[in-house]
C-alpha cells in the first residue's frame, strides 16, 4: 500500500513521504497549513486510494474527547426506568458508539479524520493520548475492552488554532501543507479541469498570485478560492481579454467575489483602482 | 545510528526526543522511503518536527548536520550502487552491444569498467571544486558532452534534495517573525480562564440527573455558561515615534478586542499621566482621569502597555516633562502607581529587543515595569501572556 497521489489529488513528494510513514507504522498524520489547501481533501483521498472507508469525526469548541470513544445516556434510562421499560436493565441499550470506537470495530482498514482538532478545548488531545497510542479503551459502564483489531490510519487536522500538547505531538507525523507554487498550482487546475485552455489558466494565475502579492489583504486567496473562481469564469464563458487587460483603472479582477472574501479587501481593492484612475 | 543529528536537534531548540528518534529508525527499517536523501529529508523532518514555525531551524540543522556527509559523498571514490550501474548499462547498452560484452567477460567485468569509467569521468569533471552545496551549478548538468555525468541520476538528485533544505523555504514562518492578527489571537489565548458566571441558562445534565434521582421526579437544575473571565485593561501609545508600528499595533488590537469580552482601552502619548483618553480626534476634550481609571477598574483586570518607550528621559523622571501639557506629577510616579494597583501588567514594546539598551528612557521604563517588558513578535506576546497568567 503506497500513496502516490490520486486523479483528482496532486501531492508533492514531501508529502507522499510523511503519508507512507504514517500508513506503514500506523501513526497519526497530524496535518496543518493555510485554509484552503486541502488538509481535510487528503484524508478523503488517502481513502480512496487504499480503497478504505472513510470514518470523520468533526470536532467543534464543544467537543468532548469521550464523544469520539462512547456516550452513556443517562437521561433515556432514567426515564425508561420510569416508565417501566425492560431495556433498563441492559446498560448496553444506553451505550451509544462514537466514531473512534466506529473505526476500531470496522471490518476493514478505515481512515479516520479527526478534522480541525484545534477547535476543540486545550485538553481534548491529551485526553485521546491513551486511546491513539493503544488504539484501545475501557467502557466502564460495561467493563469491556475496546481494541482495534487493526490500527486504522488516522489523519489528524489543525488549523493552528490552539497550540497542541507536547505529548501528543511527539506521537504523531507531521506535514505542513505549504501554499503551491506555480508550478504544483498548474497541475492542481490540470487535475480539476482537464479541458481548460492553457492561455486562460496562465493569465488567470498570473491575477491570482498578483491578488496573493497585494500587501495588506486580510485574507489572501487560497486554492480552493482559485478552483471556484475559474469555475465561475468557465461558467460565465468570460472573454480572454477581459483577463489580459492590464489597465490600471480596472485593478479589481472580474467575478472578484470568489477571490475576495472580506470586504475591506474589496474596498482596498477599489481604492487601488481608484489611485490608479486619478494618476492617470 | 544519527544520534548526533538528535543531538543538534536538541541544541537548535527543536523538542525531538527518543521517542521521535525510534520511530524515524522504525520508518528506516520498515522501509518506508527509498534510499534517496531527499526521501530521508522528508521523513526526518515529518517525524521531528511538530510546528511550521520550527520548519527554518530543522532545514539549517539538516544542513548543518548532513552536509559535510552529502558533499564528500562525491568528491570521493565511492562504492557506486550496482543498481545504478545496471540502470546506466541497461539504458545506453543495445542488446547487441550487451551480448558483444557480455562475450568478453562476466557480468562483474563489465561492472567493473563501467565503475572505473564513471569514476575517472568524475575526477575528470570537478577539478577539485566540490559537487554539491556550495557554487550552486552541478558539473553535471552543465557538461552535456558527457552522457555519464547526466546518467548518474543519484547525484543530481542529491543536489535536488540538497536544495530543498537549502532553499529554506519556511524561513518566514520562523516564531520570532512578526505578526498577524491570527497568530495575535493564538498567542492571546493564553490569557483565558473559563469560569460560570451570570445568569443560570444553561441545563446542567449532571446535577439534573442528580435531583432526578434523589427526588423520584424530573427535576431540572440550570447554570451558567462558561466563559472567559479574564479582564484586560490596554494602554495604546500613539503619535510621533509610534507612527511606524500603526499595522502592528492595529492587529493587536483587533485581535484583542476579538478575544476578550472584557476589554477596556486608553491612548495615552509617550508616557503615562494623569489623563488618558478613549477617541484620538478628541483626546483634548474628552479625558479619564488616571485616577478614576485606578479607583473604576478592580485589581484583578490584567494590564498591558503598547508603546515604543522612546522619549527624553525627563518626560518620565521630571513633573513638567511632557510634551504636551504640564504635568503635576512625573510619569514615573504614574507608572508606579498603575503597578501597584494592578499586580499582572506587562509592557510590550514594538522596537526589536536588541535596541532596548540604547535607549536610556525604554531602561527606564523596563525598570519601572520590574522588567516585565516584551517585544512585540509571537514568542514576546506569549512569554507576557504567561506572565501575565502567573499567580500574582
Amino acid at each position: 500500500m503506497r500513496f502516490q497521489g490520486t486523479k483528482s489529488y496532486v501531492a508533492t513528494d514531501d508529502l507522499k513521504v510523511a503519508v507512507n510513514a504514517a500508513v506503514t507504522l500506523r501513526r497519526p498524520l497530524l496535518v496543518k497549513g493555510e485554509p484552503g489547501t486541502g488538509k481535510t481533501v487528503l484524508a478523503e483521498e488517502i481513502a480512496k486510494a487504499l480503497n478504505a472507508p472513510l470514518i470523520t469525526w468533526n470536532i467543534k469548541s464543544t467537543t468532548k474527547a469521550h464523544q469520539g470513544l462512547y456516550e452513556y445516556d443517562a437521561v433515556a434510562r432514567l426515564r425508561d426506568g420510569q416508565l417501566g421499560d425492560e431495556r433498563v436493565h441492559d446498560i448496553r441499550n444506553y451505550i451509544k458508539k462514537g466514531k473512534l470506537w466506529e473505526a476500531f470495530e470496522s471490518p476493514q482498514l478505515p481512515v479516520l479524520l479527526i478534522d480541525e482538532i484545534d477547535k476543540a478545548d486545550i485538553e481534548f488531545p491529551n485526553d485521546l493520548l491513551q486511546e491513539l497510542d493503544r488504539m484501545s479503551f475501557d467502557v466502564y459502564e460495561t467493563q469491556e475492552t475496546v481494541a482495534a483489531k487493526d490500527r486504522p490510519i488516522v489523519v489528524i487536522t489543525s488549523n493552528n488554532e490552539k497550540e497542541l500538547p507536547d505529548a501528543f505531538l511527539r506521537r504523531c507525523f507531521f506535514h505542513y501543507i505549504k501554499f503551491p507554487d506555480r508550478d504544483t498550482m498548474q497541475s492542481i487546475i490540470d487535475v480539476h479541469f482537464p479541458g481548460i485552455q492553457k492561455i486562460l489558466v496562465s493569465k488567470a494565475l498570473d491575477i491570482f498570485y498578483d491578488v496573493r502579492e497585494v500587501p495588506g489583504l486580510k485574507k489572501k486567496p487560497s486554492t480552493s478560492e482559485l478552483l471556484d473562481w475559474l469555475k465561475l469564469l468557465l461558467a460565465e464563458d468570460m472573454p480572454l481579454d477581459v483577463l489580459q487587460n492590464k489597465d490600471p483603472t480596472k485593478a479589481i479582477p472580474p467575478l472578484h467575489g470568489a477571490l475576495l472574501k472580506n470586504e475591506q479587501d474589496v474596498m482596498l481593492f477599489e481604492r487601488l483602482a481608484f489611485m490608479a484612475r486619478r494618476q492617470g | 545510528m544519527f544520534l548526533n543529528f538528535l543531538d543538534e536537534l536538541r541544541a537548535a531548540g527543536i523538542p525531538a526526543s527518543l521517542k521521535e528518534h525510534l520511530m524515524l529508525l522504525e520508518a528506516l527499517e520498515r522501509e518506508v522511503i527509498g534510499k534517496s536523501p531527499e526521501e530521508f529529508y522528508y521523513l526526518s523532518r515529518a517525524v521531528f518536527v511538530k510546528d511550521e514555525g520550527l520548519l527554518d531551524r530543522f532545514d539549517q540543522v539538516f544542513n548543518k548536520v548532513f552536509k559535510g556527509i552529502l558533499s564528500e559523498y562525491g568528491t570521493q571514490p565511492v562504492e557506486i550502487p550496482s543498481d545504478w550501474l545496471k540502470a546506466v548499462a541497461e539504458k545506453f547498452l543495445t542488446p547487441e552491444e550487451m551480448e558483444a560484452i557480455k562475450s568478453l567477460g562476466s557480468w562483474e567485468e563489465i561492472m567493473d569498467t563501467l565503475k572505473k569509467r564513471l569514476e575517472e569521468q568524475q575526477e575528470r569533471h570537478e577539478g577539485g571544486s566540490k559537487w554539491i552545496g556550495t557554487g550552486g551549478t552541478s558539473p553535471f548538468g552543465n557538461n552535456g558532452y558527457n552522457p555519464e555525468g547526466v546518467r548518474i541520476g543519484g547525484e543530481s538528485k542529491h543536489k535536488r534534495a540538497l536544495k530543498v533544505w537549502e532553499k529554506r523555504e519556511f524561513q518566514n514562518l520562523d516564531n520570532t517573525r512578526e505578526l498577524g492578527t491570527r497568530n495575535i489571537k493564538v498567542a492571546l489565548r493564553r490569557l483565558r480562564k473559563f469560569a460560570r458566571e451570570g445568569a443560570a441558562e444553561e441545563l446542567d445534565i449532571k446535577a439534573t440527573i442528580d435531583g432526578t434521582a434523589r427526588q423520584g421526579w424530573l427535576d431540572i437544575q440550570m447554570r451558567p455558561e462558561r466563559r472567559n473571565a479574564i479582564k484586560v485593561l490596554l494602554f495604546l501609545d500613539v503619535g510621533g515615534s509610534m507612527d511606524p508600528f500603526v499595522k502592528l499595533v492595529e492587529e493587536l488590537f483587533s485581535a484583542a478586542t476579538a478575544e476578550f469580552k472584557n476589554l477596556e482601552f486608553f491612548y495615552f502619548h509617550n508616557c503615562l499621566y494623569e489623563g488618558v483618553w478613549k477617541d484620538n480626534r478628541r483626546r483634548f476634550s474628552e479625558r479619564t482621569m488616571t485616577w478614576e481609571l485606578l479607583h473604576k477598574f478592580p485589581h484583578d483586570y490584567k494590564v498591558v502597555f503598547v508603546g515604543d518607550a522612546a522619549m527624553s528621559p525627563y518626560e518620565i523622571s521630571h513633573p513638567g516633562g511632557s510634551v504636551e501639557h504640564f504635568n503635576e506629577e512625573a510619569g514615573a510616579v504614574w507608572l508606579q502607581r498603575v503597578a501597584n494597583t494592578y499586580p499582572a501588567a506587562v509592557w510590550l514594546n514594538p522596537t526589536p529587543e536588541q535596541h532596548w539598551t540604547y535607549s536610556q528612557s525604554t531602561k527606564i521604563i523596563k525598570d519601572l515595569m520590574n522588567d516585565r517588558m516584551y517585544p512585540l513578535t509571537l514568542d514576546g506576546l506569549d512569554e507576557a501572556m504567561r506572565e501575565l497568567t502567573r499567580k500574582h
